[in-house]
């Protein structure tokens, strides 16, 4: 084992979509429990860098395991499908004009100051990206089909910015 | 064995040994030092049997110095040279700094950090900071017996990094070993959590002198983890007490007042408010210098009225903080008060009305703090008795990011991101043949370079010259356990690498601490010269005894050979450890150091694999002599 190795052998877990997030909690405990500068403190000055590139490195990996999208990109880059060059194509029409539909809606209710309409969007925006990702694991785990699933990781990219807006569209409305 | 002749009476350098250590809470108005003994955090009294030491110093003509209540008694007979509430100065130029018509001192902008014209000399709050805490190093060290291995600072959870450096810098000026700076609400979840066995989600809100911190914690069995903390580093009792002040002159109808009279109104404001914590009505009298006498009377309601918007101003950094980390009021199972000023009832009140709970004050809000501390650093110490234990998971408050083009802020590293954590991004040129290209740090949410805090600016330059966007200027951002942050450059496509790394620009740098160390020596029994060395001899005392400890604990990772070397470079080590030249041992360590590096990265391999797989020690001892395969 060592610093380069995949975030999922970091805590030999399997390289998949579907990831028991208790699991991922549980070993991302124990590898900090291990690693953390915290142990170290008292140590060489060797030990507190090692210890920090381990500590930092397992954050990194909980991080990008623990969200999906995250988790989603970083196996769509084991699979060496870059996303980042594979960005510059343009996304169909009718998902954009969709785009501008959730965007129209989002800011009417934002300036309209309609609490109740955010929570709405924000719930219907919420059930439609599980589904998506249900999809997007068949075709990670099962499929392997990895351009229909950059494809894929590229409208969720969309949509949970929009996630973000809205919330951030609520957070104003609270404050 | 050399050493144990170097060890001092009262301190000895065998393994097993309780270590001392301390946690210093060093505060905007009081300061505490406590440490663990038998197994119990307790704070350290002074001669008097008074825990706090009022974070006041006082300076004197000869360049003597006094801190605590002492000064703060004199603070109205000679405000210009009495530092009251410098951690408001901290990492902070003029410009930050709040109500400085009301300050009697004589400011010096300086770059990154303001400066204090004082009798004595041109004083850094840095000083400052670092006088008070060698006040608090003798009282330790005259309690415990010994020297100290080293200290847990606390600092506000909402410290940028320019604070946070200028408080490392205060404690290594005081001789200081900081062994973590640690965030003052994570260490008040700590010592409660640990006396209470507590589970779930808590808030932590901890309102001080100068600083507000809220802190969301998860606690599960024996880890903390910090979910989100938020805050203003500019807001504490200090401005309830301006409040009182702003009204009191108001209902006086006063003149301007000399630095004197606005020094002794403001601790009649501060008496009064403390007063209505318990009280219905506070008079507030003072006969000022101008012979003119001040009387009047605050009741209750006024005061709640006045100070009305400094609570609301509390509630915001709460609100973002639990949507920062996605939970609501309700998902908060309780909720710990910290700090002096949360005594007063309009906070605890609107603090309930808030979480929809009583607030938890059962714990000493003035010690707690530094209790946490002490139990942490008797951790880091090394003084672990094997069942508590305890895993610490803490973020950075603020978010890091890099100057773009139109003074847009890019985000690098966003708040609340556990630490330590590192990012790396990537740049390029904008001109061909450019060479060189300035780069520029900042700290902040807002998305405009000129709204954050510009932490570094600095330029890296030998790019080789190529096309406008064709080099690859790789920028990391690595943020360490203590929430600081360094950033290293490198250009990649060319063999030629141009690196560099930077520490933000307002720290003292190596020399500088020595060169202080060395001017404030003058008024002190103690050399600079034996003081470097000593501390030299400490460190090696403490390098060989770790590497020792991991020897014993790990013979198997090693062959024979590779032992004996260690053991030859060990034995070195010893001997420059039992002469006194000081450059000697740091090579002999720089040695040791190169000797066992190969060995460390083994054990921290089998650390992991040992937590991942839970296999046990036996099964381990049978890998090969030269550990697995990189
Ligand atoms: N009984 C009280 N009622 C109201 N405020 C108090 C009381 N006791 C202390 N304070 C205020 O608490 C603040 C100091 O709190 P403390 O936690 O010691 O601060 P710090 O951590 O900044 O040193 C001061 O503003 C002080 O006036
Ligand atoms: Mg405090």
């Amino acid at each position: 084992m060592d610093l380069t190795a995949d975030f999922f052998s970091l805590f030999e877990l399997p390289k998949s979509f579907r990831l028991n997030l208790s699991e991922l909690d549980s070993r991302y405990r124990d590898v900090q429990a291990q690693v953390h500068p915290d142990r170290f403190a008292h140590g060489s000055e060797l030990e507190r860098r090692l210890s920090m590139q381990w500590a930092t490195r397992a954050n990194e990996a909980y991080q990008t395991l623990k969200k999906p999208l995250e988790r989603a990109k970083y196996l769509l880059e084991l699979a060496g499908h870059d996303l980042q060059a594979e960005s510059n194509t343009a996304m169909p029409a009718d998902f954009l004009i969709e785009q501008m539909e959730w965007r129209e809606a989002v800011a009417e209710a934002r300036t309209g100051g309609d609490h109740h309409e955010l929570e709405h969007l924000h719930q219907r925006l919420a059930g439609d990206l599980r589904g998506r990702y249900d999809e997007l694991g068949e075709l990670l785990d099962e499929c392997h089909d990895y351009p229909l699933a950059t494809d894929r990781v590229r409208r969720l990219m969309f949509l949970e910015k929009l996630l973000h807006e809205i919330d951030d569209a609520l957070a104003s409305l609270d404050d | 064995m050399a050493l144990f002749q170097i060890a001092e009476p009262g301190e000895s350098a065998a393994p097993h040994e309780h270590k001392l250590a301390v946690g210093i809470d060093l505060g905007t108005t009081n300061s505490l030092v406590a440490t663990v003994r038998s197994g119990l955090a307790v704070c350290l009294n002074d001669d008097q049997g008074r825990p706090l030491l009022p974070s006041v110093v006082r300076y004197h003509a000869d360049g003597s110095y006094e801190a605590g209540y002492d000064a703060q008694k004199q603070q109205a007979l000679d405000p210009k040279n009495t530092i009251v509430s410098v951690k408001r100065f901290m990492g902070r130029g003029l410009k930050d700094i709040a109500h400085l018509e009301s300050m009697p001192y004589d400011f010096i902008e300086a770059p990154g950090m303001v400066k204090l014209k004082t009798i004595t000399g041109i004083k850094s709050p840095v000083e400052v900071s670092a006088d008070i805490l060698k006040n608090l190093k003798l009282r330790a060290e005259a309690a415990l017996g010994g020297e100290l291995v080293g200290a847990v600072i606390t600092v506000p959870a909402y410290f940028d990094d320019a604070q946070r450096q200028a408080t490392k810098d205060a404690a290594r000026l005081a001789g200081l070993n900081v062994l973590r700076l640690l965030n003052e609400p994570t260490a008040a979840a700590i010592a409660y959590g640990l006396d209470n066995a507590a589970e779930g989600v808590y808030a932590v809100y901890d309102l001080g002198g100068g600083t507000f911190d809220i802190s969301i914690l998860k606690l599960t069995k024996g880890v903390f983890e910090v979910l989100a903390t938020g805050g203003d580093s500019a807001l504490g009792g200090d401005d309830f007490d301006h409040r009182i002040f702003c009204w009191v002159i108001e209902q006086a109808r006063l003149q301007p007042l000399s630095p004197e009279d606005a020094r002794l109104l403001m601790m009649r404001c501060r008496e009064a408010k403390e007063f209505l914590t318990l009280n219905p009505e506070a008079p507030i009298t003072a006969r000022l210098n101008s012979g003119e006498l001040v009387d009047v009377k605050l009741d209750v309601a006024s005061f709640a009225e006045i100070t009305q918007t400094l609570i609301s101003k509390t509630l915001q950094p709460v609100k973002k903080a639990l949507r920062d980390a996605g939970l609501r009021v309700d998902d908060v199972k309780g909720v710990v008060m910290v700090g002096g000023a949360t005594r007063m009832p309009q906070v605890q009140k609107a603090v309930g009305d808030f979480f929809r709970q009583e607030p938890l004050t059962n714990l000493d809000p003035d010690k707690v703090v530094a209790l946490g501390a002490a139990t942490q650093a008797n951790l880091l110490a090394g003084n672990k008795t094997g069942k508590d234990d305890w895993l610490l998971l803490d973020v950075i408050p603020l978010s890091l990011g890099l100057e773009t083009m139109g003074g847009l802020v890019e985000k690098v590293i966003p708040r609340n991101s556990t630490i330590p954590t590192a990012r790396a991004q990537e740049f390029t040129t904008y001109k061909d043949g450019q060479t060189a290209m300035a780069i520029q740090v900042v700290q902040g949410e807002r998305e405009m370079v000129a709204d954050c805090r510009s932490l570094a600016r600095f330029e890296l330059r030998g790019i080789p010259p190529m096309v406008a966007g064709a080099p690859r200027i790789r920028v990391t951002f690595q943020v360490d356990a203590d929430g600081l942050l360094s950033v290293t450059a490198r250009e990649q496509t060319s063999g030629t690498e141009a690196s560099i790394t930077v520490k933000p620009s307002y720290g003292l740098s190596d020399d500088e601490i020595a060169e202080m160390l060395k001017a404030s020596m003058t008024h002190a029994k103690d050399d600079a010269m034996t003081r470097a060395l000593r501390e030299a001899q400490v460190e090696a005392e403490r390098m060989i005894e770790a590497t020792e400890a991991a020897l014993a604990e790990d013979p198997h990772l090693l062959s024979a050979a590779e032992t004996e070397k260690i053991k030859a470079t060990i034995a070195k080590l010893r001997e420059t450890v039992a002469g006194d030249n000081r450059r000697l041992i740091n090579i002999a360590m720089d040695d040791l150091g190169y000797e066992t590096q190969e060995f460390a990265h083994r054990r921290m391999d089998q650390s992991i694999k040992r937590a991942l797989a839970g296999r046990s020690v036996d099964e381990l001892q049978a890998l090969t002599p030269h550990g697995e395969e990189k």
